[in-house]
């Protein structure tokens, strides 16, 4: 049997594409998805027809791959449609990977588009017409904000136990604007302090509309071959050094313990696979959904201890100029959030891995961490990413 | 709100009906493992400890303390505020809920509660109480 170790670098990511990011009015998810795609397989240096596996996932259609397929032109040879969620999109690395390295297929591309921002069905239809197709009849009828309500009632629990305040979850709230003011392709980029944060709106106590993340369109696809081929194209690689996914639960009401995630799970086997620790991670990417995620994932992913996260986010401790680069394209939070962001954080570290971020470049950026969540705190999938020099 | 009242006869009814038709009679039931001894809620097929279908109903103490809890803002016209609280039942297990008859800045994690059953519209729903820390 072959093991994850030895799969450590086995496979790379050689090609990204956003599209529609912020408003794509006018236009379909599919259109933009396409445009993503597109915009990949060509940085890639490879043509559509080159593609032969396809990992994707959507939150409203049931067999969205097999429209992907017919609209992309498609014969895949490999499909995955695993949806967990906004991580499903870093989920795909280890099947992807799997599918690459025995041969199954030859170029894998993963993509994922919405228009929830400016679609004619609006985001209450949507969540009214989910509520049909699959009840939850022990949380449903107590009318939690699907999934702000359950966010909060984590970040509540969290402030509780350890101590933490509103403040500390503005902190990263700031951050994240900090980086988007770096970051031209942002959706917001206007000045934010802790106070407009403390100020904002409630909406599920003790979270604002300024801890959580944006409501933009987006498209985001990135394409993936086996380490040998990559070396041949024309981008830096970002090669897949770890990658798995642990989920415990679906419900809040199910998940054991609210202020530790499956993240301790997913990041710990990550870590172990890429033969790495988080003191060796350069720029960590992880899904800022709301304000309390990054405190929950900073800890379980082992950037430090349980309960220490908010003395780490603590005056610009994860803003430009702070003790590690979080969230360097401004994050769900600041830069863009289409339903599921997992593939945008993807997109990002592999940029940073290749030199290509301009005023939000990290130096040197050798490893990245790359950490998708979905559900309301269900799903947890971690990524490690490194350029030539780490394998 | 999802109308938990079946609406058809057709069939025995399985877990999930079977707890609502208790509910809808006034006993709030969870469920206990014959082979493992955890208390299991919500109700289930197999025990998600150990796999087992032994799994029998019993009438839920209803005590139990606030885990977390959110109030959720919402426009006076369209009802106002509300809460949403996780419980810790004595039993061991957990559930949503809502905290009725409480002031907004009365609630607090641990706050010691008492589950009650409000027969609506569309259905028995199991609300919290406040209850004495000696109750």
């Amino acid at each position: 049997m072959i093991s994850l170790k030895q799969l450590r670098g086995a496979v790379a990511i050689v090609g990204v594409g956003q599209a529609g990011c912020g408003e794509a009015k006018g236009r379909t998810e599919m259109e933009i998805l396409a445009e993503a795609s597109h915009k990949a397989v060509a940085d890639a240096g490879l043509r559509m027809s080159d593609i032969d596996g396809l990992a994707t996932a959507s939150s409203s259609s049931a067999m969205w791959p097999l429209s992907v397929v017919e609209y992309l032109g498609l014969n895949p040879r490999f499909v995955d449609s695993t949806m967990i969620g906004g991580s499903s999109f870093v989920s795909h690395t280890m099947p992807a990977l799997l599918a690459l390295a025995s041969g199954q297929c030859d170029a894998v591309l993963v993509c994922y588009g919405s228009t929830q921002r400016t679609a004619v069905m609006n985001r209450s239809e949507i969540k009214r017409a989910r509520r049909q197709l699959e009840p939850h009849p022990f949380e449903e009828v107590y009318e939690p904000l699907p999934p702000l309500t359950s966010y909060a009632l984590a970040a509540r629990r969290y402030m509780h136990q350890y101590g933490a305040t509103r403040r500390d979850l503005a902190e990263v709230a700031v951050a994240a604007r900090k980086w988007a003011q770096l970051n031209p392709e942002a959706f917001r980029r206007d000045p934010l302090s802790i106070d407009d944060v403390l100020n904002a709106r409630m909406v599920s106590d003790p979270l604002s509309v300024l801890d959580s993340c944006l409501v933009t369109d987006g498209a985001g696809a990135f394409v993936m071959v086996r380490a040998d081929r990559a070396r041949d194209l024309p981008q830096k690689p970002a090669y897949i050094l770890g990658s798995a996914t642990a989920t415990w639960n679906k419900q809040i009401s199910a998940m054991p313990d609210l202020t530790v995630t499956a993240a301790r799970d997913s990041g710990a086997r990550a870590f172990e696979m890429a033969g790495v620790t988080p003191a060796d991670v350069d720029v960590a990417e992880l899904y800022d959904a709301f304000t309390i995620n990054t405190l929950l994932f900073l800890e379980d992913l082992g950037f430090c201890k349980k309960g220490e996260a908010a003395a780490f986010v603590r005056d610009g401790g994860i803003a430009p100029g702070g003790h590690l680069p979080v969230n360097t394209n401004g994050g769900g939070l600041s830069c863009v959030h289409p339903g599921m962001y997992g593939a945008f954080i993807m997109i990002e570290a592999v940029r940073q891995l290749r030199g290509q971020c301009g005023e939000r470049q990290i130096d040197n950026a050798r490893i990245a961490l790359v950490h998708g969540n979905g559900g309301t705190l269900s799903s947890q999938a971690t990524a490690v990413l490194g350029t030539q020099a780490t394998l | 709100m999802v109308n938990t009242i079946d609406k058809t006869d057709a069939g025995t009814p399985g877990v999930q009906q079977t707890y609502f038709r208790h509910l809808a009679e006034g006993r709030f039931v969870i469920q206990c493992c014959a082979a493992c001894s955890h208390y299991v809620f919500y109700p289930r097929a197999y025990c998600p400890h150990c796999g087992s279908d032994r799994l029998e109903w019993v009438e839920a103490s209803g005590k139990g303390v606030i885990y977390s809890y959110s109030i959720v803002r919402r426009k006076p016209e369209a009802g106002g505020d509300y809460n949403v609280v996780l419980v810790d039942l004595e039993e061991g297990v957990r559930c949503m809920s809502r905290i009725e008859d409480v002031a907004p800045d009365e609630i607090d994690i641990d706050m010691p509660v008492q589950a009650y059953i409000e027969q609506t519209d569309s259905g028995p729903v199991l609300l919290m109480k406040k209850r004495g820390r000696d109750q």
